[in-house]
């Protein structure tokens, strides 16, 4: 747990953190987000005390960092610094054993560790356990990073732009990797970036800062439906109901499609029974073939000339995915509907656009669903 | 170990090798230095023996070296550290003039504390070397990048254990350079010393020049050169050796 209380930190007459108070409960995600030079990464410093605040009390797991000794409060916090720092000249394996070889772990704890954590970043410890850093790309950096900040099992990790060097691509990508981590471990993150869907994506609290001062604590649902003030209502910008899309999980949403098997494709008229319009293919494993349109089947044809196969990868999204996600895939393909399969490819639903439109306008009841899930 | 590596060390052992070897051949400069001046009555100089220069001169040359790493790392080490930092200009500045003395206006105002002979010659070599020495070991370490700095403190290093596990690794390469440049500009100027009388590789250099004989000059010239060359090459291998992997 963390908890600050009004902090301040000076630097001549400006105030770069001004009166901040706030509390991340133990296994949450806070996200401490704001324009550049709003005083996140000197909230940051402080918390580990690479800064010393000129005013205020801050507590970790219930303990006066300022009664600490800087050592030792360190090592018990995971720190992933914003220009990343691995050490060039050590391997990746022991970058990730830096803080281990502090506490004095012997060298075959520390290589499993860190053969470990490489899997849960998903890095391939064959591969990259024995490079160095300046062969490493800039995502790749991150997540040994990362995995460098897990790599004592801090309770407490502090995040500076983990994933700000990456591209859009891969950064959707490592937060999804991060999220999973988090379900996982369940540490108590404060993260800092200033991207704002990275903040609706991954936090359970939002603290919103400007000019040093805090202009909203709270979850992202409440930040978008009640933004506290102007700057906070254009800094979380117009497609509010879009980012909500980002908090719903396809699985909340989806409903039990209309199916038969493949070699069965005759019985799509009596599964669909004039209420569902598609029907979906499914293998005998259960993995998805393609879709059948009964508004294309005629009496007399042969009914399989009616299905349409498809690459899953391609036509579907995972249960696991956000609504937005299930939003432009459906856009992208030109669909109202579109398949939701499990990890293995397999059939488990169907998301509609009219799912997507009713989470959008009212898209608190879905929130409070995954609330629950995730306190559960 | 590459096999690159393998070969310049090798290369570098015969290298010494064949030096020791060339030192101790009285005959072969004999014949040499007879067939370059045939009018001469003397070509080598009668007062020791080759060899014998050549260890007065590695004595020289390596206890003054040996100071200067000593005293030269450190001062740069102390004045990148915080205690330190206010004196930086002034060291830099220090070692600095002492590079742009001539090492015989150094000998000539070290004499009168030190005396003659071998320890005011150190003094001068000491102060000549220094600069080279701290000031790259203020450039190695000075241009580790910040946020390795950082993220070693932010984890939980003591500000010693980030000097020995990350600077210094990081700024080996840099000092172990600053230390070649120190001891070639040494090789050069201990030959000064004979003017004191500390023997040397100056001794027939500066002996030949007082009484018109090149071939003197020549035998203390030559080996002087080949021993800078020599020495330059080994500790081109140590700077390989620290260079870390980095892959
Ligand atoms: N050592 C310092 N001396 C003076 N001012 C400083 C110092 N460090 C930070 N500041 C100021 O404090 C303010 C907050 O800086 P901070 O690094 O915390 O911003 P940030 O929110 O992390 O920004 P970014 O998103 O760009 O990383 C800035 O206005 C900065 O100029
Ligand atoms: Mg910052």
């Amino acid at each position: 747990m963390i908890r600050l209380e009004g902090v301040t930190r000076r630097y001549g007459d400006e105030l770069a953190v001004d009166d901040l108070s706030l509390e991340v409960a133990e296994g949450e995600v806070c996200v401490l987000i704001g324009p550049s030079g709003c005083g996140k990464t000197t909230t940051l410093r402080m918390i580990n005390r690479l800064i010393e605040p000129s005013g205020g009390s801050i507590m970790v797991n219930g303990r006066n960092v300022m009664s600490m000794r800087p050592e030792e409060l360190r090592r018990g916090l995971g720190y992933v610094i914003q220009s990343i720092g691995l050490f060039p000249h050590l391997s990746v394996e022991r970058n990730i054993g830096v803080v281990p070889h502090l506490l004095g772990w012997d060298k075959q704890r520390m290589a499993e560790r860190a053969r470990e954590l490489l899997h849960l970043v998903g890095l391939d410890p064959e591969v990259y356990l024995g490079k160095y850093p300046r062969q490493l790309s800039g995502g790749e950096a991150q997540r040994v990073g990362v995995a460098r900040a897990l790599a004592a099992d801090p309770p407490v990790l502090l995040m500076d732009e983990p994933f700000g060097a990456v591209d859009p691509l891969n950064r959707e990508r490592l937060q999804a990797e991060f999220a999973r981590i988090q379900r996982e471990l369940h540490k108590t993150v404060l993260f800092v970036t200033h991207d704002i869907d990275e903040a609706i994506r991954l936090a359970d609290k939002v603290a919103i800062m400007r000019d040093g001062r805090l202009q909203q604590f709270a979850s992202p649902e409440e930040v978008l439906n009640h933004p506290a003030n102007k700057f906070v209502h254009d800094f979380v910008g117009a497609d509010r109901a879009l980012k909500r899309l980002v908090r719903v999980r396809v699985e909340d949403v989806m409903r039990s499609p209309a199916i038969v098997q493949e070699g069965s494709e005759e019985l799509a008229f009596r599964v669909a029974a004039g209420r569902r319009r598609f029907v979906y293919v499914i293998d005998a494993a259960g993995k998805l073939v393609g879709w059948m349109d009964t508004a294309d089947l005629e009496p007399d044809m042969d009914p399989a000339e009616a299905l349409t196969r498809v690459d899953p990868a391609q036509a579907s999204v995972r249960s696991d995915a956000s609504l937005r996600d299930a939003l432009s895939r459906m856009l992208g393909l030109g669909f109202r509907a579109i398949a939701v399969t499990d990890d293995k490819c397999r059939l488990v639903g169907e998301v509609t656009f009219a799912a997507v439109e009713e989470a959008m306008t009212e898209g608190d009841e879905h929130i409070t669903n995954i609330a629950e899930e995730d306190a559960g | 170990m590459s096999r690159r590596r393998t070969i310049a060390i090798a290369v570098t052992v015969a290298g010494a090798l064949a030096f020791v070897w060339l030192i101790n051949a009285t005959a072969l400069w004999e014949f040499a230095l007879r067939a370059l001046f045939p009018t001469l009555r003397d070509v080598l100089m009668p007062r020791d023996t080759l060899a014998t220069f050549v260890l007065q001169h590695l004595a020289l040359v390596g206890t003054s070296s040996v100071l200067t790493i000593a005293v030269g790392v450190p001062l740069g080490i102390w004045v990148t550290r915080r205690s330190g930092a206010e004196f930086r200009s002034l060291v830099v500045a220090g070692t600095d003039l002492g590079q742009t003395f001539p090492p015989v206006a150094v000998l000539a105002l070290a004499m009168p504390v030190l005396g003659f002979g071998f320890w005011p010659t150190i003094m001068a070599l000491f102060i000549y070397g220094l600069f080279p020495v701290v000031s790259a070991t203020i450039a190695g370490i000075e241009a580790v990048p910040r946020s390795v700095v950082e993220a070693g403190v932010g984890m939980g290093m003591s500000s010693s254990q980030v000097l020995m596990r990350a600077e210094l690794p990081l700024a080996s390469r840099v000092i172990v350079s600053g230390i070649r440049t120190s001891v070639a500009i040494n090789i050069g100027t201990a030959t000064v010393g004979a003017a004191i009388g500390t023997g040397g590789l100056g001794v027939p250099i500066i002996g030949g020049l007082a009484v018109q004989n090149m071939a003197y000059v020549l035998e203390g010239a030559i080996p002087a050169a080949l021993l800078a060359v020599l020495a330059d090459s080994i500790l081109a291998q140590v700077e390989s050796a620290v260079t870390v992997a980095e892959g």
